[in-house]
């Protein structure tokens, strides 16, 4: 995964503009916003709102529908688990709970050295191969305790 | 030069199929063997992956479920020739789980090169594109109608009536929406067409425009889906060059043009009219019905919304004919459906069948019991709303109405396996859980009614004033069923209730308490 620019307001303008053409611009331009910085800056709700004639409400409103935009920059890896059936029936629960706890985080959180970020998702149609996860947009399947130990190993260096 | 087949699906890729390509890629280099490597989609027999298929004079050979360190052993046995190797399946043709199988919409899904539109047409594509545009705009909604398709997204509405709807609506611009928000937790046959033969799916669609009347569709597919974005962006540009998708299709000056759309995490996004909302680029928030987006759709256009293997069984019923279509399945559920075996089972995978086969057979016989080896307990039908049906139950035969009178949906096709270990109560109050993040918010029942629902579980299950908290949650889920808009809090009762009434011992394991020790 290439590393997210930091904030930078012109750039962010120039996304925006970029991807104003489309038929419903709302959910491209936030989605290139984050792939650019890895999160939503604060700065970019006046951009996005003057750009689509919205006003910053509706604009934060948006933004807050959607699980998928955050407003803070995550940690270096992303872990994203599946909390949905299929992967339940297959103890994934249990492994993660165990791993959050491993970790000291919670559903969302960072681990202390910046490092991983566990992220909870609900089905990433790995059903058949469960438990399953994303780590850095790469599928993972058929989760125990030793691959995802591997993972945090790769990510937070130890 | 040896062509050899290797799935890069993302359930292939999360068993690991992607070291194996790059082990087979080197240690071909060394040897200095030149070999032709064609990523294809998945078969969908996952348990016999990771997967290697080597094209011989007697077919395609495959080789699985491979570790990398089985590539040097392969290449020794000969594997690029059909060589014996304990890992050796022979022609998954031959394989009874396949041969059982009824493949009209996945019959090239894991067989062809996704990205060759040369390779699509080679196996068959583009024909019923191409009778489509030798008839009328009804005439090909007739032949969808009389097929007897029902959409697969979950409702089973029939897509002929939908299509008739549009087709008489008048307007100035109308429009194709691809739903491929495939949210359902044990769903994954959207995804696998979307990765493994996505020309099927712009061939439906096109058609659908053709019949309609549309010249621009928009594919919405979720954001936990990257692969299958990537695919389709990657198939509409090959369909677009290859001049089945741009201003005159396959050269008949008749328009039809796509763009996909990413989703934002939401599972409510599913629901037409929310899709269509977030379309727009707005919170994807419920529009209540009428007016049906069939009138007044995606900005304010008539649109059809069809889910993903709705369309892609639109070319199979244009090549072939309404007749024939029709000669699959049982009742009013005609054709196949492609189900996804998933969760705690052994040979999970998809299973396209002709309607009618019962969930017994599915997971028995298919599926050969759970994975775990403990007895089977409870399979969940129909994704996150759909219920859970104890051992018993699973002789239901997979159809629409049978599903309805067991008090189930059949869904989007999706079964989850769970063994003894399951808690009912758990799951319970886990569909409540579910409800109340993915709400839309627009209506009380639903958002508030969640919320609630989960604490009255956790009373019950503490045993606190259980009898007076089982009639609160009775109530609760009639109200939601009765009073929810859309159907996300409108069918949350159907996981909950189920897991009541077939496993009441889950909900009473505590020792029963007064109202005092709260
Ligand atoms: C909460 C909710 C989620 C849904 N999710 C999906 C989905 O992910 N994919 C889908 O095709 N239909 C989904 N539907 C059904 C759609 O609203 C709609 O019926 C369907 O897209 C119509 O296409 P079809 O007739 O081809 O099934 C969902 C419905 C509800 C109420
Ligand atoms: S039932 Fe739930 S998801 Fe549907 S409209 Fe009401 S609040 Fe929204
Ligand atoms: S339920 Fe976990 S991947 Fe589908």
């Amino acid at each position: 995964m290439s590393k997210p620019a930091q904030w930078d307001s012109v750039r962010a303008s120039e996304i925006v503009m970029r991807e104003r053409h489309w038929d419903g611009p709302a959910l491209p331009i936030l989605h290139a916003l984050q792939e650019e910085f890895g999160y939503i800056h604060e700065e970019a709700l006046p951009l996005v709102a003057s750009a689509l004639n919205l006003s910053r409400a509706e604009v934060h409103g948006i933004l807050t529908f959607y699980h998928d935009f955050k407003w803070q920059p995550g940690g270096a890896h992303t872990l994203k688990i599946c909390r949905a059936e299929a992967c339940q029936s297959m103890g994934g629960a249990e492994l993660a709970d165990a791993l959050l706890k491993r970790q000291s985080v919670m559903w969302g959180e960072t681990t202390a050295d910046g490092r991983l970020t566990i992220e909870a998702v609900y089905c990433l149609g790995l059903c058949a191969c469960a438990p399953a996860a994303l780590y850095d947009g790469e599928p993972v399947g058929r989760l125990c305790a030793d691959t995802l130990d591997e993972l945090v190993t790769e990510a937070r260096g130890r | 030069m040896t062509r050899v087949f290797i799935s890069q699906d993302a359930a292939s890729l999360s068993l690991g199929s992607k070291r194996i390509l790059a082990r087979l890629e080197n240690a071909a280099a060394e040897a200095g063997l030149a070999l032709e490597i064609v990523r294809t989609g998945s078969r969908g027999l996952f348990w016999l992956e990771p997967l290697i298929e080597v094209e011989t004079a007697e077919g395609r050979i495959a080789y699985g479920p491979l570790k990398t360190s089985d590539i040097d052993s392969l290449l020794a046995a000969g594997f690029l020739a059909g060589g014996e190797h304990p890992s050796r399946i022979g022609r998954l043709e031959d394989v009874a789980y396949l041969t059982r199988q009824a493949r009209l919409i996945f019959a090239r899904c894991g067989v062809t090169d996704p990205k060759s539109v040369a390779d699509y047409e080679a196996h068959g594509g583009l024909r019923g594109l191409r009778r489509a545009l030798a008839l009328e705009p009804v005439e090909i909604v007739d032949e969808i109608k009389l097929s007897g398709l029902r959409g697969r997204g979950g409702a089973g509405f029939p897509t002929g009536i939908k299509w008739n709807t549009v087709l008489n609506a008048e307007a100035d611009r109308k429009y194709v929406v691809c739903n491929a928000d495939e949210g359902d937790s044990g769903s994954f046959a959207d995804r696998m067409l979307m990765e493994g033969d996505p020309f099927t799916l712009i061939e439906g669609m096109a058609i659908a425009g053709l019949a309609v009347g549309a010249t621009k569709g928009y594919l919405y597919i979720r954001s936990e889906y990257p692969h299958a974005y990537r695919a389709m962006n990657a198939a509409i540009e090959a369909a677009t060059q290859a001049g089945i998708l741009g201003s005159s299709i396959l050269g008949s000056g008749r328009a039809f043009t796509l763009e996909t759309r990413l989703g934002a995490g939401a599972y409510i996004c599913g629901e037409e009219t929310s899709l269509l909302e977030s379309l727009e680029g707005k919170r994807g928030t419920v529009r209540a019905k009428p007016p049906l987006p069939a009138l007044k759709g995606l900005f304010g256009k008539p649109t059809i919304v069809n889910n993903v293997l709705s369309f892609a069984s639109v070319p199979w019923i244009l090549e072939h004919g309404h007749e024939a279509y029709a000669r699959y399945g049982m009742g009013r559920s005609m054709g196949t459906l492609p189900v996804q075996l998933a969760g705690n089972v052994k040979r999970g995978g998809l299973l396209e069948l002709a309607f009618g086969v019962t969930l017994r057979e599915v997971i028995e016989g298919f599926g050969g019991g759970t994975h775990s080896g403990r007895p089977i307990r409870a399979v969940q039908v129909g994704g996150p709303l759909g219920a859970y049906f104890p051992e018993h139950m699973l002789d239901i035969p997979m159809d629409y109405e049978a599903f309805a009178a067991a008090k189930g949906m059949l869904g989007h096709g999706g079964v989850v396996v769970f063994d003894d270990t399951v808690d009912l109560a758990v799951q319970a109050r886990f569909a409540f859980e579910f409800c109340a993040a993915e709400s839309c918010g627009k209506c009380t029942p639903c958002r508030v009614g969640a919320v609630r629902g989960v604490e009255v579980i956790d009373r019950i299950v503490a045993g606190i004033e259980r009898e007076k908290n089982v009639a609160l949650l009775d109530d609760l889920c009639q109200l939601m069923t009765d009073a929810s808009l859309c159907a996300m809090g409108g069918l949350t009762p159907v996981p909950v209730t189920s897991a009541l009434t077939h496993f009441p011992e889950d909900f009473d394991k505590a020792p029963h308490l007064p109202a005092a020790a709260e």
